[in-house]
């Protein structure tokens, strides 16, 4: 049974090592510290299981497992029990463990993994059309930021990132952090230019430089592109 | 009572492979002060989104090293500190030295 795991914190990733190590026929074929790279690593190389940390800086496992097409078994090992139930509305995950993981829990949620057939897709995605709405401003949004409000052209938008309780706003020339959620900001932004491709990003479609399997270049910034989010990102291109 | 920290799971996980029980430690030994200076300073800047995230990173360690009190606290902190709320810094910092102490030592 072929393997990696993702955690950003090293010690957790040595951990897995050891733990895997201690068990006949796992095989632990890499260890990533982002979900950025597993994924490059995942688009060319199929493995069985992936042991997957939930929280981790800029993209989180879930955000993970919502890029994947057609993802692995994944077992969850997060010192968090409230995504407890998040975690089992995704059909691929099979166990949840929290550290510090010992070797006996470890054994079981391997075993566990080995006894249940690889899944066929991951978490039910219900698609619902927005509907548009022509109460938003076309040309600026006025942001609160430590008591000011600040006017953003919003063509000048590349990319809006959910941090948390905050959300980060990249635009030509500046960054901004605003205590906001995305569903409030995408309210505010006309649909014709603007979509979310993730659970954790919104793009401005007119900055697209270029797009992958699942992710694409505005800037700098590789984009995550989830399954669900995809086809509608290809609507909006013109397309020779 | 502060509970004391420990060393049984690393030499539980290690099950006499000294080789890993080294290389651990040595890992913990470098990424511990980080992630508390980390939070000393998210802390210290007022951003206590940030500070939950490294208070959430460290509760693998702190569990690792048998503070399951600790543990408990780190929670609790990580909530109220996703809600702004500070009370349980002075005793969360006792915390993080006691361990630093400890992995100084190991």
């Amino acid at each position: 049974m072929n393997c990696i795991s993702i955690d950003d914190e090293e010690t957790a990733r040595v951990i897995l090592e050891q733990l895997c190590e201690q068990i006949d026929g796992l095989n632990l074929v890499e260890s990533f510290p982002n979900a950025m790279q597993a994924i490059k690593f995942l688009n060319k190389n199929d493995v069985d299981l992936v042991f997957l940390d939930i929280h981790m800086p800029d993209f989180t496992g879930f955000d993970f497992i919502e890029t994947l097409k057609n993802p692995p078994k994944i077992i969850l090992t997060t010192s968090d029990k409230n995504f407890a139930l998040e975690a089992f509305e995704y059909d691929c995950i099979v166990d949840y463990v929290l550290k510090p993981i010992t070797q006996s829990r470890f054994n079981k949620s391997v075993e566990k993994a080995k006894s249940i057939t690889k899944p066929s897709n991951s978490k039910a995605v219900i698609t619902s059309v927005k509907e548009s709405e022509n109460t938003v401003s076309e040309t600026d949004l006025y942001v609160n930021i430590d008591r000011r409000l600040i006017k953003i052209n919003l063509t000048s938008i590349s990319v809006i990132e959910a941090k948390g309780d905050y959300i980060l706003i990249k635009t030509d020339s500046k960054n901004y952090t605003v205590h906001s959620t995305l569903k409030k900001i995408q309210e505010k932004l006309p649909d014709h230019l603007f979509l979310k491709v993730h659970r954790s990003y919104i793009i401005n479609t007119k900055k697209i430089i270029d797009i992958e399997d699942n992710s694409v270049l505005i800037a700098k910034d590789v984009i995550p592109v989830s399954r669900s989010n995809r086809s509608e990102l290809m609507k909006r291109l013109n397309l020779l | 009572m502060l509970e004391t920290p420990n060393d049984d799971y690393i030499k539980q996980l290690a099950n006499g492979n000294t080789e890993f029980e080294q290389k651990l430690v040595a890992i913990v030994k470098r990424e511990f002060p980080l992630e508390k200076a980390e939070f000393s300073e998210n802390y210290s800047l007022n951003k206590y989104g940030a500070a939950a995230e490294n208070v959430h990173k460290l509760k693998n360690k702190i569990g690792m090293l048998g503070l399951e009190k600790g543990y408990t606290l780190a929670i609790d902190f990580e909530n109220d500190l996703k809600e702004e709320k500070t009370i349980l810094y002075p005793e969360f910092m006792l915390l993080l030295n006691q361990m630093e102490d400890f992995i100084l030592n190991l």
